[in-house]
């Protein structure tokens, strides 16, 4: 049976030689890789930061409660 | 416009970009998972070219869509944190399911699949190639057992003290898994992602043929192609059946919607076009029963009696409850610091009005109709566009196995057009079955003006535009690479990746 170090380098070579192999794949990867950067580091950090980040839980639940409790508002269900 | 309008169409166009790769992700799968099948138990060197070059077809959607999800969880967090709050760990466990399984078996088998042709066995690479699309369809079942929740909300209950819908039980969980509206939704969705893998590779195919290139490769594609989508459009059919009733159900006011019914009854008919009915038809898609009682927009307004008998309130009733129900949270939320024999008064009222709890916010019934042309056409669309696509399939599939495809040359346009009429008819149904159930977010507890942030809508317009720049580059990206790689056909297509 191969030790846990042998199999780890085993997927570890299957993986690097896969990419290496590439050819029309590549460009695909690095269209992945330039997609996930825009999406987490542009998007995430710069507009997409969660409103309620940094409350506590019982901030979270005051602030939709209050929210939820307050009577109907003009109509802003526009369609 | 303002911000709910802009949070709205945000989240719209973003689930519609996704839903542009998944269907062809999970039907393209199914369609290599057979291809791969027919090399590795014929042992025809033939199938494994055939397989790797849809192989490398859907590499490049999966490379595009890939992360399209994600956004809408940034949406979530941003845009609609009230939601968010509000589904708690109901939407949250389903959603991080999906997202370990997808990593841990997309990650794993997509790598074999693609690294591993002479690396692995035969069996073991064949095993990868099902397993990448077994794991992509189970990734769709979390996902729909999140929708299908905010669709038909069981299984859990509102906590007034975390302001959340909480599962209380492990049977709790167990009933939002087996949901039927998720289990519909999903055999639905994921069916019909088999009919566009299928009319993907067969309008491809069909186009070699047109150029005169491939033709035994073409053949046999669209055999395969064809038989998967055949199967995919009965599965369609099916689910689609099991929709309606559940839509008849669960949210009468979206298939109200959906047949532009006013005023309903027993023994309704089904429009197919404005003008053209089939009598007793809808009571039978609605019902199983010509002569089921069928709600149209009026009953469910004013109130009707159920197939079952059972006394469905009105709007204003159900809002009156509503406002009870939140009068109560606000008076426990008050005094159970300070009365908690007051509050625990309130608490009960708040919970037995709790099904109704968002029509409290509503400021007139008619808030709960939905638009109803937007919904109307998309159902005729889709299921129009649908029976369009299973007739070319079959056809192609006749075609193809009694050797007619020199002679039905008149079919390749036809079968080509179908492409982009599979992404339209699969845009409509989700059109139906989220603009069919608005206001709500979340059916009866959370209308939408309620879910989202106090944001600015100059905010969400900002990433919204954002959003569509990325988005029109990466498809316009998509459809390039995609069209190259058509273009240099199989035969360019033997290396091993």
């Amino acid at each position: 049976m191969k030790k846990p170090s042998a199999i780890f380098s085993s997927i570890w070579s299957f993986y690097r030689d896969g990419f290496k192999s590439m050819t029309w794949g590549r460009p695909l990867i690095w269209l992945i890789i330039l997609k996930l950067f825009i999406l987490f580091a542009i998007l995430r950090v710069f507009f997409f930061r969660p409103v309620m980040a940094g409350m506590t839980d019982e901030q979270k639940s005051e602030q939709v409660g209050e929210r939820l409790t307050e009577k109907p508002v003009n109509n802003t269900l526009n369609y | 416009m303002d911000v709910v309008f802009w949070s709205r169409i945000q989240f719209a166009m973003t689930a519609a970009y996704h839903w542009l790769f998944v269907p062809l992700t999970l039907g393209l799968a199914m369609v290599m998972g057979v291809m791969e099948t027919l090399y590795v138990v014929k042992k025809d060197e033939f199938w494994k070219k055939t397989a790797q070059f849809w192989m490398k077809l859907f590499a490049v959607n999966f490379a595009v869509g890939i992360a399209t999800g994600i956004i809408l969880e940034f949406e979530f967090g941003t845009n609609w944190s009230n939601y968010s709050w509000f589904v708690g760990d109901m939407f949250g466990a389903p959603l991080a399911i999906e997202g370990i399984l997808a990593f841990f078996m997309e990650a794993t088998f997509f790598a074999v699949m693609f690294f591993g042709w002479n690396k692995v066995g035969k069996k073991f690479h064949l095993a990868s190639t099902w397993l990448t699309g077994i794991g992509a369809t189970i990734s769709a079942y979390w996902i729909l057992v999140a929708n299908g929740w905010m669709q038909n909300p069981v299984g859990t209950t509102f906590n007034p003290d975390t302001v959340r819908s909480e599962m209380a039980s492990v049977s709790a969980f167990w009933e939002v898994v087996s949901n039927p509206v998720a289990v519909s939704k999903f055999c639905h969705a994921v069916t019909s992602g088999w009919v566009t893998g299928g009319i993907f590779v067969v309008g491809v195919s069909a186009w070699y043929l047109l150029k005169g290139r491939h033709t035994e490769f073409a053949r046999k594609s669209i055999l395969v192609g064809g038989l998967v989508g055949l199967i995919g459009s009965g599965a369609v059919m099916l689910s689609g059946d099991s929709s309606g009733v559940h839509a008849a159900e669960f949210q009468p006011m979206k298939l109200a919607a959906a047949e532009g019914l006013r005023d309903g009854g027993r023994g309704a008919a089904f429009t197919i076009v404005p003008g053209i009915k089939v009598p007793k038809m809808l009571s039978f898609l609605a019902t199983h029963d010509f002569n089921g009682f069928v709600p149209g927009i009026n009953d469910i307004l004013n109130g009707y009696t159920d197939n079952d008998g059972n006394y469905i309130p009105s709007v204003a009733e159900k809002m009156a409850c509503g406002r009870e129900a939140l009068d109560a949270l606000a008076a426990y939320r008050e005094l159970r610091d300070v009365d908690p024999m007051t509050a625990a008064a309130a608490k009960y009222v708040l919970l037995d009005n709790a099904q109704y709890m968002g029509y409290g916010h509503l400021e007139k019934p008619e808030d709960v109709v939905p638009p109803v042309g937007i919904v109307f056409w998309a159902f005729r669309f889709m299921i129009g566009l649908g029976m369009l696509i299973a007739l070319v399939l079959l056809l192609s599939v006749i075609a193809a196995w009694k050797d007619k495809l020199a002679t039905w040359k008149w079919l390749f346009p036809i079968a080509i057009i179908c492409i982009p009429l599979a992404y339209l008819t699969g845009q409509c149904g989700w059109i139906v079955a989220e603009v069919g159930r608005q206001p709500w977010t979340i059916q009866g507890l959370l209308p939408v003006n309620v879910a989202i942030s106090s944001l600015s809508a100059a905010a969400v317009q900002t990433t919204f535009f954002i959003f569509l720049a990325v988005f029109a580059l990466f498809l316009a990206i998509e459809i390039r690479i995609m069209l190259g790689a058509i273009r240099k056909g199989p035969a360019a297509d033997l290396k091993n990746e």
